[in-house]
């Protein structure tokens, strides 16, 4: 009896403590809310939103609604996010690699890399790259072309634009090179374990990538133009860049540092899974008959990146929470666009600080969740 | 690329190949570095594109040249086996060599020749390199924000103050070293908040008061990431225990918790700091939105430490609990005389780690206004009188945050090193 209230005590003290605070917030907030006369609810996301947004991936202006401009946020947010993983990616791979090199010089100078980047606050380097450095580009009048066709100015990178005629069509080849390596892949791998018999599915695939969609220019119809800015005369002294796409130079900013930073912590993950490879197996394989190659592609690979990729999607997570920071140099992310102008106009504090919070929430647990999916089908099953 | 070893040095014309190989490498260096230097460009007179490769074919012919397995000659072979092991090693070598020399002279000359740093206005900014004068001059901003000029030596004092406390517990006799915990975790903590509040905003013992809207610059960072550090380890210390209890509802109650505060990035907590902490409190009670901001950072960066915390409570072996339990302790008196006290000292590189965190997410704090020394960058930059320095202001915070942070990193490595030996 005196164990059952040990246990059960604690328990229902912790309860009443928390919905103490939470009934003692609500009981606040809405003394508050009914001073301020302001009321609580979600109905202000149909309503016309009246501000405008500078960049943006879909179709938006001021007569559309919040639940709208959320979803621009929304999209910029993933939008920086996206290219800046895979910069991040790929400079994390070269820098974790290199950082094992056996050239002294390569490896000291990653490692400067990664402690150089590393160690200094994120938010600075965005005002770094966004107040200083992009801020030395030329105006568009002198911008001289990079490869031929593209124009970094100070107002932002200027890169030609893709017109599609049959876009669907050639998305559909697409599909089918994804479905038909998917397809060899698989028989490959039952050829290999039933009949020892290999095929180079690394050609055959990338064969179709290259035939398959080229075949739809010819057969299918579909062509491809690029719209190419033209530097355009818009008063005496004022110039601007038509066609083509234009990416503002917050985007590039945010993408430099937030990639930049998170290199370095995907570099220190990639470094650990393939030191985390014992030589044993190296030798054993090499000892088996493997090539080198084989070594790397069978035993090092698979075994290191069941280290790498829990920590590597973690970053990952890191950086597309870090990339709320661009609402401190105004590009508008779901953090800018919502939780601060559209805050400030409507005034719904609660509502609208929980609704970000909840979507940053969200996106954190539904990739939590895979990866403890993918954790545990991963997991080395010792019999 | 074993085609490419037609040319190789056997015993006899071994010194030959040495020599010139030396004498290649060398002189592809000297090349690219009066290039750099002295902006002379003598190999003009080949045709572009093999005037700008030779000194990478001349150093990849010369490295070529001096590999060998091993030469008896200690320099030689050190130079072989961490620069020059094959070929594709050579010419990286080359291309990280070309670029330091390449970029050595702009930046040097930016930084250091070409700078100022005497004057005290605008117009002794003569140089093409950088302003140091803007920095000197800003430079008392920069550390401590709008506080009063004449009374910066009280925050140096309580600076100077909170660090030799800090350091106290390590002269403690050895028959008072078992309080050591309870000073860190309780007494410190409450005798640093009292220190910095009494000193740095005053208003007692006959201090001028100071109201935290004059707090700033890189004062701020330390104060708050300072704060934010000792108030969230108790909390994370809770938090742990917590979600590892056998009682289900504290469990998802402390889960919840931790998993909410680390699925959302810091910037929306600040957010919420500032416009929905008013709204949650009594209708007249005022808050300070200093205080507001560290409350916030506490509960954000509790969650994190409660993790760390939870990393040292599983990495006890079992056997501690099981024979803790069967003297007859009870959870409390296990937890604080056998577990915990192991489990914090296992703990103190990721502390260490999240205070680091912690010192570069403050500058964040930034976007709900308070300016710290990102903040009074800002202000420096958009002055009407200092226009156009933003460069050197950034790389002067870089540098600050950088020596601190890397200082920080490095020692938390080594304690890590340290435990995992002696245990």
């Amino acid at each position: 009896m005196n164990n059952k209230i040990k246990k059960i005590l604690p328990q229902i003290i912790t309860v009443l403590f928390v919905l103490g605070i939470f009934g003692f917030f609500t009981f606040n907030a809405q003394i508050n809310m009914d001073n301020r006369g302001i009321d609580f609810g979600f109905g202000f996301l149909t309503q016309e939103s009246s501000f405008d947004v500078q960049f943006s991936l879909i179709e938006y202006s001021g007569s559309h609604s919040y639940a709208r401009a959320y979803l621009v946020g929304l999209l910029n947010t993933l939008l920086v996010s996206f290219i800046s993983i895979i910069f991040c990616t790929i400079l994390g791979v070269i820098f974790g690699v290199a950082r094992l090199s056996s050239n002294y010089l390569i490896r000291n100078s990653a490692a400067w890399y990664v402690e150089f980047f590393r160690n200094i606050p994120l938010l600075l380097q965005i005002f770094f790259w966004y107040y200083a450095a992009l801020r030395a580009l030329p105006v568009p009048e002198k911008a001289g072309p990079w490869f031929g066709v593209t124009y970094m100015t100070i107002k932002g990178y200027y890169i030609p634009s893709f017109i599609w005629t049959n876009l669907d069509i050639f998305l559909y080849s697409i599909l089918a090179v994804v479905v038909s390596i998917i397809i060899i892949s698989t028989y490959a791998k039952k050829l290999q374990e039933n009949e020892g018999k290999q095929i180079p599915v690394f050609f055959i695939a990338l064969g179709l990538i290259f035939v398959l969609p080229a075949l739809t220019f010819f057969i299918g119809g579909v062509s491809l133009d690029f719209g190419i800015p033209v530097l355009k005369q818009l008063s005496k002294t004022s110039y601007v860049f038509e066609g083509g796409i234009g990416l503002p130079p917050e985007l590039i900013a945010l993408v430099l540092a937030l990639s930049l930073y998170t290199s370095t912590f995907v570099a220190e993950c990639v470094r650990a899974g393939i030191q985390g490879i014992g030589k044993g197996q190296k030798e054993a394989a090499a000892s088996v008959g493997l090539t080198p190659n084989q070594i790397l592609k069978l035993v090092v690979m698979p075994q290191a990146l069941r280290i790498i990729i829990p920590p590597t999607t973690n970053q990952y997570l890191n950086l597309t929470k870090n990339s709320s920071l661009a609402a401190a140099i105004a590009y508008p992310d779901l953090v800018l666009v919502f939780a601060g102008t559209a805050l400030m106009q409507t005034g719904k504090a609660i509502e609208i600080v929980s609704i970000t919070m909840l979507t940053y929430l969200s996106i954190s647990l539904a990739i939590a969740a895979i990866m403890n999916w993918y954790n545990k089908k991963i997991e080395i099953k010792e019999k | 690329m074993n085609s490419l070893n037609f040319l190789k040095s056997n015993k006899q014309n071994f010194y030959y190949f040495l020599y010139l190989g030396l004498f290649l490498f060398s002189i592809s260096i000297i090349d690219v570095a009066i290039n750099a230097f002295l902006k002379i460009n003598i190999t003009s007179f080949l045709p572009g594109i093999l005037g700008i490769f030779l000194p990478l074919i001349l150093g990849f012919v010369g490295l070529n040249f001096i590999r060998t397995e091993y030469s008896g000659i200690k320099s030689l072979d050190i130079i072989n086996k961490n620069i020059n092991t094959n070929n594709f090693n050579a010419i990286l070598t080359l291309l990280i060599i070309f670029a330091i020399i390449k970029a050595t002279p702009p930046s040097l000359s930016w930084m250091i020749f070409d700078a100022n740093i005497s004057g005290d206005t605008k117009e002794a900014c003569t140089g093409t390199g950088a302003c140091w004068t803007y920095v000197k001059v800003w430079f008392r901003r920069f550390m401590y924000g709008m506080y009063p000029n004449d009374l910066h030596w009280r925050i140096n004092l309580a600076f100077i103050l909170v660090i030799a406390l800090g350091f106290f517990g390590f002269f403690l006799k050895d028959n008072l070293k078992k309080y050591l915990a309870l000073y860190y975790v309780i007494i410190y903590p409450i005798i640093a908040f009292l220190v910095i509040y009494y000193l740095i905003s005053g208003g007692a013992f006959g201090l001028v008061w100071v109201e935290t809207g004059a707090w700033g610059g890189l004062s701020l960072t330390f104060i708050v990431s300072f704060f934010c550090l000792i108030f969230c380890f108790p909390l994370g210390m809770v938090l742990a225990l917590g979600r590892r209890s056998n009682l289900p509802m504290i469990r998802y109650i402390s889960i919840g918790y931790i998993e909410f505060w680390r699925g959302v990035p810091l910037i929306t907590v600040l957010f919420m700091s500032s416009v929905m902490f008013p709204m949650f409190l009594p209708e007249d009670f005022f808050m300070d939105k200093l205080v507001r901001v560290i409350i916030a950072i506490t509960l954000f960066e509790g969650a994190y430490c409660a993790e760390v915390i939870r990393g040292g409570l599983q990495a006890l072996p079992r056997g501690q609990y099981d024979a803790a339990k069967s003297l007859g302790m009870g959870y409390w008196k296990m937890h604080i005389f056998v577990i915990l006290p192991q489990a914090l000292k296992l703990v103190i590189p990721g502390i260490c780690n999240t205070f680091l965190a912690l010192v570069k997410d403050t500058p964040l704090i930034f976007v709900v206004g308070l300016a710290e020394l990102a903040g009074m960058l800002a202000l420096a930059k958009t002055n009407p009188k200092w226009l156009g320095f933003a460069m050197e202001g950034y790389i002067f915070a870089a540098i600050i945050f950088w020596i601190i942070c890397y200082a920080m990193s490095k020692y938390s490595y080594n304690l890590e090193a340290k435990y995992k030996t002696e245990r």
